[in-house]
């Protein structure tokens, strides 16, 4: 029980992260608006965003900029500084994600123009009387 | 990393995310949105991943809060839940 405990609280981070993913997955399948469903689907592709940050982090490492670049230091060492790798791959999901949310706001204000109204009920009831 | 300071961040971006889905008018949805997007970069920062960091600040609180204000101008503001 107690080494359950030790495991929980050392990977705090990676708890709250998933804590994160499932309100924005919450956010798309359960809210009826459809602003709020793109809210959601943002803060999802955001916590997962966060969990591949986190995975290259290293203690006591500095950020991915080489230092002492004038003197002759030795070698230079791959534990000094952190993984650059995820952040490039995640600054291409950002793009990606602000895109996906320009394309949806503009989807639902042609919904709202032709239905009048944002609540994904009324849209179905609409569509079932006409 | 701090680790009292990176709690208190991460149950910040928590109490954001939680807020903008829960709050009933889409104009405060926009604005707790931003204020998450913030507290994210802020956590980046802190992450050492600078470029994320100042990418996330200029995309996710910027753009994306002007693309919600302006889709909230152009359709309604209440929301029913």
């Amino acid at each position: 029980m107690e080494q359950i405990l030790d495991v929980i609280i050392a990977k705090y981070n990676y708890w709250i992260y998933i804590t994160l993913m499932m309100i924005g997955l919450f956010g798309v399948i359960a809210k009826n608006n459809l602003v709020k469903k793109i809210v959601g689907m943002s803060i999802f592709q955001t916590a997962i965003i966060l969990f591949f940050v986190s995975m290259g982090m290293k203690r006591g490492a500095t950020i991915p900029i080489v230092m002492h670049d004038h003197g002759a230091h030795g070698p230079i060492q791959a534990v000094d500084y952190i993984n650059p790798l995820p952040h490039v791959l995640m600054l291409t999901a950002i793009v990606v994600a602000v895109s996906t949310l320009g394309v949806a706001l503009a989807l639902a204000v042609k919904v709202y123009k032709k239905y009048g109204t944002l609540e994904e009920d009324e849209i179905l009831e609409q569509i079932r009387k006409s | 990393m701090i680790w009292q300071l990176d709690l208190l961040v991460l149950s910040l971006v928590v109490a954001c995310g939680i807020g903008a889905l829960m709050i009933k008018d889409l104009l405060g949805s926009a604005i707790l949105f931003g204020a998450y997007s913030f507290m994210m970069c802020v956590l980046w920062a802190v992450m050492g991943a600078v470029d994320v960091a100042f990418t996330e600040a200029a995309v996710g609180a910027g753009v994306s809060t002007v693309f919600f204000v302006a889709a909230v101008f152009h359709t309604t503001r209440r929301s029913k839940d």
